[in-house]
């Protein structure tokens, strides 16, 4: 009796996609959950990645192909397409850096550690990595 | 079987831990400088970019040099990033090790190219 009274709640690995989605999600944690969603996706989209950096700088000819990619498209992919994909890498990257530099604030310094300026400074951070991604990618689809 | 987790888990080792934890905060911060280094060569760039100019950018030897600094510290922080992921969200043995092949290769086969890129430019 008194040992299944006693008996403590056991936390071993959360279920991704079954315990997740039951969270309750404040802005500290939806920054810190896309912090590595968006971490993630860009090692998933390695290999793109480093393409474009091969088409880019690699010669003239090369540079023209990684142009037309975007405009002509590439392969099975047409142009709209690649600029989506690479719109969600440039949101992945800009949401990486600021939420990682916001963990690096939190990390060297106690007083950021606070309900307050966690929620703050989430909020914070969201608003400047997507309106930049917003931006650039007015950019990319030629909005202006 | 005995119990090795809850409040029987055994906590021992020798810190690597902490040891991946602080790389992957100063290749993060690295990796940041870095992109401060190239949008600020990209901004002092006169007129539209083109290739040329881009090319331009990782042309100095001192820049390969830095970039693949930066490559290689930018795979280390992605190996412990995605690790973390893994070792998260994944428990059966068998699974868990197969993903982490392929985290592998998958990273030293871009990092490869990546430095090929680089080097022949």
């Amino acid at each position: 009796m008194s040992e299944l009274t006693r008996k403590r709640p056991e936390y071993r690995n959360i279920h991704a996609f079954k315990d997740l989605p039951s969270y309750r999600w404040p802005m500290a944690a939806l920054v810190s959950g896309m912090h590595r969603i968006s971490g993630l996706l860009m090692f998933l989209l390695l290999p793109l990645i480093v393409w474009l950096f091969d088409t880019s700088v690699s010669s003239e000819i090369s540079h023209e192909v990684f142009q037309s990619a975007f405009s002509a498209g590439i392969g099975f992919a047409p142009g709209w397409f690649v600029k989506l994909v690479v719109l969600v890498l440039i949101w992945s990257y800009l949401h990486h850096l600021f939420a990682g530099l916001r963990f690096l604030l939190l990390d060297v310094n106690h007083k950021a550690v606070s309900k307050e300026f966690g929620k703050s400074s989430a909020i914070a951070t969201l608003v400047v990595s997507i309106g930049l991604t917003l931006i650039l990618g007015a950019k990319l689809f030629g909005l202006y | 079987m005995s119990v090795n987790y809850g409040s029987k888990r055994l906590v021992s080792g020798a810190h690597y831990g902490l040891r991946d934890w602080l790389a992957q905060r100063v290749t993060g911060a690295l990796f940041a400088l870095f992109t401060l280094i190239v949008l600020a060569k990209v901004l002092l760039v006169s007129g539209p970019l083109g290739y040329e100019g881009w090319a331009a950018i990782f042309a100095p030897q001192w820049m390969k040099a830095l970039t693949f600094a930066c490559f290689l510290a930018i795979a280390y922080h992605i190996w412990v990033g995605v690790r973390d992921i893994w070792m998260d969200y994944v428990r059966p043995a068998g699974t868990r090790l197969a993903l982490h092949i392929f985290t592998i290769v998958w990273l030293v086969a871009c990092l490869g190219w990546a430095v090929q890129v680089l080097w022949r430019l």
